[in-house]
């Protein structure tokens, strides 16, 4: 099983081998990374220099990799302290490349990478593309947006190096998509999984049939989305819906991907060591148990991110995967910190509503909550979009199917909220992330 | 012996009715009869349209969710007691009226009514048995338009 990618007969690209090292070397692998990176951090990056030397702590105190508790984290806050360039650890001759992410909230934050550090990048994303089962002739149409954002050009280059080829779409216009799909013959797609959605429907509306299509995989990422959202995308359309995880700070997509054969996503641990802590006490959560993932770059040079908090909620899942990958994995992330709202005293994730109404028998994925305030009192509006399956002639068979998405959403929410069916199209689609929560209050 | 019935999803907000009609008058296409069923959430458009298909696929290009219905349409006197016939049949038989709607057409004496009821077949089996009026597509889009 180790040497899967030494077989000659096998798929999976010789890049690969890391995944399918033994976990004592890996473990060794990270320890001696850590190190290196600890010093090169400490050495070049003020803001890490300060916080290390306010505790105390000196890279040499690293000895082992339960060690690494003892460092301080790094908030995305920091990273827009410190704009634009405040924490590059190299000179600016040997940055190759920026990218930055689209801050929803005031200034952007910037990203460096030096020539290995793209050579890294490359790496960890020709790994996520075999996990999809991807190789060499697969045809890759890459409709995540190209430019500032990472998803563009990481998906790009990690095609070329997989020796894939691929095709550089961009996000946008779905039916020069739609029609690029079909006459190129595209094999994969990677965009976000709200967009696919959009283009679901699109093709369907030109007649295609996704039989004719020789589509089998999707490589979905840069938004949180449900497993319910998955199976909705394969039953709808036949192919393969994986998950890609990454974020801007830490590298961009190929920090994870889900390889298909169990659930979860494996995340390169050799290049990203996580953690799991509790996001109110900053404690260390065990295995299994759900918190905050926290992610340490082990060889990134231009920008070492240190103890990032990702305000994304998951867990470690320490079972051994039967794809043979010894890389850990951690459950799907349908939850961040961030995205969570607060209605009557209630916590409420808007993936909660999606698997709800995706529970529901007619599928429904197109809907957006409204936040309002009247009278001091926090109202919740799920509108959601009436597709042909679930219409129907009579006020009785509408009002059933108001009815069981009400009760479906009240069930796992555990308070009743105003559920609305509007008509197609009315809901604003993304050609990027998803905008799921309006917030009108105050 | 069915009739096709375009049923159609209107949210409650104003001017949405109105797009609709626009939409099937610009492209030539008359409305025969039609019913709004309305709730305080939403509203479902009952048409009877002669080109009901090419009307769904104008009205699903628009983005308008639509579908088609079977219907029974059944030609009585306009006078008391015509629609209370048919209703005895179908109580007779176990029917329900799931919902109705009439109209009168254009040469006055007689009233059109459409139902819909649970059991389509059974229904259309007793209101023959019982020799009553049941019109076909194309009987009901002539009186229509004579």
């Amino acid at each position: 099983m180790h040497a899967q990618w030494n077989d000659r007969e096998s798929l999976v690209h010789p890049a690969s081998a890391p995944d399918y090292i033994r976990e004592e070397q890996l473990r060794a692998l990270q320890l001696q990374r850590l190190r290196a990176i600890t010093e090169h951090a400490y050495a070049h990056q003020e803001l890490f220099r300060q916080r290390m030397d306010e505790r105390g702590i000196a890279p040499a105190d690293i000895r082992t990799l339960e060690d690494i508790q003892k460092l301080p984290f790094t908030q995305k806050t920091d990273l827009r302290d410190t704009y634009p360039y405040g924490l590059f650890a190299v000179p600016m001759s040997e940055v190759v490349r920026l990218h930055a992410s689209s801050g929803t909230t005031g200034k952007p934050i910037v990203v460096a990478y030096t020539q290995d550090d793209i050579k890294v990048w490359e790496e960890v994303m020709v790994r996520s593309f075999a996990c999809a089962g991807l190789h060499s002739g697969d045809i890759i149409q890459n409709a995540y947006g190209y430019g500032l954002f990472t998803g563009g050009l990481g998906a790009h280059y990690g095609v070329e190096a997989l020796g894939a080829t691929v095709i550089p779409i961009s996000g946008g216009n779905s039916e020069r998509q739609i029609m690029v799909m079909r006459d190129f013959g595209a094999t994969a797609i990677c965009c976000t999984p709200s967009y696919f959605l959009h283009l679901i429907e699109y093709a369907e509306g030109m007649g295609i049939d996704w039989n004719d299509l020789p589509l089998r995989a999707g490589v979905f990422g840069a938004e949180p989305w449900s497993n319910e959202m998955r199976q909705y995308i394969e039953g709808r359309t036949g192919i393969k819906a994986y998950d890609i995880y990454g974020l801007s700070e830490i590298v961009g997509p190929g920090v994870g991907m889900s390889c298909g054969t169990k659930d979860g996503l494996h995340i390169f641990e050799d290049h990203f060591m996580i953690e799991i802590v509790d996001p109110v006490t900053d404690q260390p959560m065990p295995d299994g148990e759900e918190g905050e993932l926290v992610i340490t770059t082990l060889s990134k040079k231009a920008m070492p991110v240190m103890r990032y908090r990702t305000h994304d909620i998951t867990s470690i899942i320490p079972e051994k995967c039967e794809c043979g990958r010894t890389i850990r994995r951690i459950n799907r992330i349908a939850r961040r910190s961030d995205d969570m709202f607060i209605i009557r005293g209630v916590n409420i994730f808007p993936s909660q509503v999606e698997a709800a109404l995706l529970k529901v028998e007619s599928t429904l994925p197109h809907y957006q909550i409204i936040l309002t305030r009247t009278g001091g009192m926090d109202q919740m509006e799920v509108q959601v979009e009436v597709t042909a399956n679930v219409f129907s002639d009579t006020v009785r068979g509408l009002e059933a199917v108001h009815k069981q998405l009400s009760d479906a959403i009240a069930h796992i929410l555990g308070i009743r909220v105003k559920l609305t069916l509007v008509e197609p199209n009315t809901i604003e689609r993304s050609m990027g992330k998803a905008k799921r929560v309006i917030d009108k209050r105050s | 012996m069915k009739l096709k019935q375009l049923s159609v999803f209107l949210e409650n907000k104003p001017g949405r009715l109105r797009e609709l009609c626009a939409l099937l008058a610009d492209n030539g296409i008359n409305i025969i009869t039609l019913s709004l069923a309305d709730t305080e959430q939403f509203g479902i458009l009952r048409l009877i349209i002669k080109e009901y298909e090419r009307a769904k696929s104008l009205l699903e290009g628009k983005g308008f969710v639509a579908k088609l219905t079977d219907v029974i349409a059944v030609e009585v006197k306009d006078e008391p007691g015509g629609l209370s016939r048919i209703l005895q049949i179908e109580q007779e038989a176990g029917i329900s009226v799931e919902y109705m709607y009439a109209f009168t057409i254009k040469s006055g004496e007689n009233a059109v009514l459409l139902f819909r009821f649970d059991d389509m077949d059974k229904a259309l089996d007793a209101l023959q048995a019982s020799g009553m009026g049941v019109l076909h597509s194309l009987e009901l889009y002539q009186r229509a338009e004579s």
